[in-house]
């Protein structure tokens, strides 16, 4: 960090380049490449090149943060998406550009520090440093009589450095003292937990997993792979990783409050009334945003949640084919909401139902529906309903949300004359005897991500280490100071040098503060000058 | 809208006149030091521009705090409070380095950037109070902003020392002549702006570090991980990397001086790129801006 250049530090700035013309074997190659990596300017140049490098993971859309983005260019502009997927623009920070640069300044950061380590490990054991040849380069010198005799201001002078906690080698007539090795032991300590986080990134990520569910009131999530609806393993993922344990969603509350100024609803607060059945018994939770859940090694976050009518569709002979919540993404602040029911057996050649949903709808002077708040005051739901093949059984994955509308027969619904507009209880009946479709009861679900990372702990450690590194190696000052006697065997005088590392302003205040020290003797009272 | 958000928006308004007022008054003393024969030296504008600066802060305090207690949280849940509250530091930082050293001769950068940021937010980023949304109900919601809102203060100081710095560089090298140019004998050389700049640099880099810690803590509490190259924290990791380099740079023979300068003032220009642009156009979860 600061301070590299500082001169007996081991790393160096002039990278001596090879003469012009001349053959370089390639241990000699080698050795000036090594170099160049681990100089101070290609650490710059490098860390500039890290912020130029991340700037594309801000415009482009992230599969990792935002997969929709991705998938809604490829629909909008495959030709520029494909361009952008081949310089995996899509995935900046796991790309081999990005990752490219990080590594080799981290190879010069350790390159950088392990020298240093080395080094600054030498000399903390070692003694100060020795006086300078010429005292005159020195930036602080002090003149002060040896008022009691050599021995005896020499003994002062010595204790009023140890008072300061420097350093102290007493030669003779001479003293040399240091202080401030926290400096550079903090400034390795930062850069060391630095490459503690990346190790830890690179070491324990493979561990972690995480898994989404979308779970309607009075529904219970038992712990396996096949109860997420989305996971995402790490590489080192096991089944056996997970431990049992069952979450049933009992109730969930949100609050709003109306914002007269901008007339519009606004949430604040989402509680999900849980229990949790694992070894430890059955044990009653709450869950919330900004408060999440651990249960079986791993936590639980409230990320979504909307609005879930029950659905109860019968075929012609009576059958009840279809009896379920069925979830509807919220589309507005005031939840108007979409959802798709598929039915593709035991109703004529297949049924489905593409829906809207109106919390506390209210008809528009157009006649259409709109919901004027995210409260179920007046629910309803509207359905487009179609008859046909919904491509179910083909075997390729189909979104939940949408229908096949092109290739199905539209029985009743918008543009058919026959409007599906129902409130709980209310049943329509199909045209052509196929059957009933029933808004039985209103529920509501949430949306939890489970996640174990397994990356926590160590990162934690290493940022820990990384403040307590950067706030030490910034609170101290490498000080050196020598006193050494001169003047006359009648008029003798002890004669005080110091020196910093770099700016100190202070460092005048410093010497003069200790040399009314040894003056007095630091245990003494200093008299106020 | 009720009356105590009125009066803190009254006073905002207030203190941007006063800051006005305050900016003219630096610009004078500038312009004095120009035409004064001699070497130049603060003119009796300064003591009356810092005296107007110490008002306009006053009121502006005024204007944050009432702003707070009538929202009954911090008042930095939106662009505007932002704003408001980032400028207010940034004046204060000033004002308070000014009983440690004399850093007056930046007063017309600071308070000009002061009143140009407060008008922009007050008239294009206002929003009444309104309620918090889970999301943002959490008490990393004080400690996280307010340490950005910390960093951002002294980064923009610093700013301020740094582009003095490379005006001053341009002509001790003998490239900024004329009458115009003279105010900045006043100034301190080159050299010295530069260590004063870096050592309030290093403290806006410290704030930084914990702005983006306490991030990831809270959005592991909010959003199930503690990173997750969001826009925002993207933004937030480029900001940290480029002052990382500044502190190298500046202590790297043949950085020092104008380049670690120039890198000081592009860290500085991705700070208010990241709390304008990102915050406007750039999709992401901390759409918390309320516009």
């Amino acid at each position: 960090m600061t301070e590299f250049d500082s001169p007996d530090a081991p790393r160096k700035n002039r990278v001596s380049a090879p003469i012009r013309g001349a053959k370089l074997g390639p241990v000699e190659f080698l050795r000036f490449a090594w170099r160049l990596l681990t100089s101070m300017r290609t650490a710059i140049i490098l860390l500039v090149l890290v912020a130029i490098a991340a700037i594309p993971g801000s415009i482009v859309p992230q599969r990792s943060s935002d997969p929709n983005g991705v998938s809604n260019l490829y629909s909008s502009d495959p030709d520029l998406a494909k361009l952008y997927d081949q310089f995996q623009l899509f995935d900046t920070f796991t790309s081999v550009w990005f990752s490219s640069i990080y590594l080799l300044l981290f190879v010069s950061l350790i390159g950088c520090i392990i020298p240093r380590i080395i080094h600054h490990w030498g000399v903390l054991r070692a003694a100060p440093a020795e006086a300078p040849s010429s005292w005159g380069r020195l930036t602080e010198r002090r003149l002060e009589p040896a008022t009691g005799g050599i021995v005896a201001s020499l003994d002062r002078a010595e204790r009023a450095l140890r008072a300061k906690r420097y350093r102290v080698l007493r030669d003779g007539d001479s003293i040399a003292a240091e202080f401030g090795y926290l400096r550079e032991t903090g400034n390795l300590v930062f850069h060391v937990a630095l490459v503690g986080i990346l190790a830890t990134l690179a070491l324990a990520s493979g561990f972690g997993w995480n898994g989404q569910r979308v779970l309607v009131e009075g529904q219970t999530f038992t712990n396996q792979l096949s109860s997420y609806d989305t996971f995402h393993p790490g590489a080192w993922f096991a089944e056996s990783n997970l431990q049992p344990y069952g979450l049933t969603l009992n109730s969930f509350t949100p609050t709003y409050v109306h914002d007269d100024v901008k007339d519009a609803w606004m949430p604040v607060d989402f509680t999900a009334d849980m229990t949790v059945t694992d070894s430890t018994g059955i044990h009653d939770a709450t869950l919330k945003v900004n408060d999440p859940l651990v249960a079986g090694g791993s936590s639980i976050y409230l990320l979504g949640n909307g609005f879930a009518p029950v659905i109860t569709v019968t075929n012609g002979a009576g059958d009840v084919v279809f009896d379920q919540p069925v979830v509807f993404l919220s589309q507005d602040s005031n939840l108007t909401s979409v959802g798709v029911v598929k039915i593709p057996d035991g109703i004529g050649d297949g049924l489905g139902m593409q829906g809207f949903f109106y919390p506390s709808a209210v008809k528009l002077d157009s006649g259409a529906l709109a919901s004027n708040s995210p409260e179920p005051t007046n629910p309803t739901v509207t359905f487009n309903v179609y008859t046909g093949d919904l491509g179910l059984d083909s075997g390729a994955s189909a979104n939940a949300f949408q229908l096949p509308i092109d290739t199905l027969k539209q029985i009743a619904g918008r543009h058919t004359g026959v409007e599906v507009v129902l409130t709980p209880g209310d049943t329509f009946t199909l045209p052509d005897g196929l059957g009933t479709v029933t808004f039985s009861s209103l529920s509501r679900f949430v949306g939890i991500e489970i996640r174990h990372d397994a990356t926590q702990l160590g990162v934690a450690l290493s940022a820990f280490f990384l403040v307590a590194g950067l706030l030490a190696a910034l609170a101290t000052r490498r000080r050196r100071v020598w006193v050494r006697v001169s003047g006359t065997a009648r008029n003798p005088k002890l004669e005080w040098g110091a020196m910093s590392r770099g700016d100190d302003p202070q460092l005048d205040a410093t010497v003069n503060a200790l040399v009314a020290s040894a003056r007095q003797g630091p245990n003494d009272k200093v008299a106020t000058v | 809208m009720s009356s105590l958000e009125n009066i803190s928006l009254i006073a905002t308004y207030s203190a941007m006149a006063v800051y006005t007022i305050s900016f003219i008054l630096f610009a004078v003393d500038l312009a004095g030091r120009a035409e004064s024969m001699g070497k130049p030296v603060p003119t009796r504008w300064l003591r009356s521009a810092m005296a107007t600066l110490v008002l306009g802060w006053t009121i502006h305090a005024f204007a944050d705090i009432t702003r707070g207690i009538s929202a009954h949280r911090v008042p930095w849940a939106n662009m505007y409070e932002f704003g408001l509250t980032a400028t207010l530091v940034l004046v204060g930082v000033f004002l308070g380095l000014n009983l440690w050293r004399d850093v007056r001769y930046v007063g017309a950068f600071v308070s000009g950037f002061a009143l140009l940021a407060l008008g922009i937010v007050t008239v294009n980023f206002y929003v009444s109070v309104s309620p918090l949304p889970p999301a943002l109900q959490s008490y990393w919601l004080v400690i996280h902003v307010c340490v950005a809102v910390l960093g951002t203060g002294f980064f923009a100081t610093g700013a301020a020392l740094s582009s003095a710095q490379l005006f001053q560089h341009a002509r001790e090298e003998g490239k900024l002549g004329g009458r115009s140019w003279r105010f900045l004998s006043a100034f301190p050389a080159s050299d010295a702006l530069e260590a004063l700049a870096y050592r309030i640099l290093v403290i806006g880099f410290v704030f930084w570090t914990f702005t983006v810690m306490a991030g990831a803590i809270w959005a592991e509490r909010a959003w199930g991980r503690y990173w997750g190259w969001d826009t925002k924290e993207v933004w937030s990791f480029i900001i940290w990397v480029l002052f990382a380099g500044y502190i190298h740079a500046r202590a790297t023979r043949g950085w020092r001086g104008r380049p670690a300068a120039v890198l000081s003032l592009v860290g500085f220009t991705a700070v208010v790129f990241n709390f304008t642009i990102v915050n406007l156009f750039f999709k992401g979860l901390h759409v918390y801006s309320g516009l």
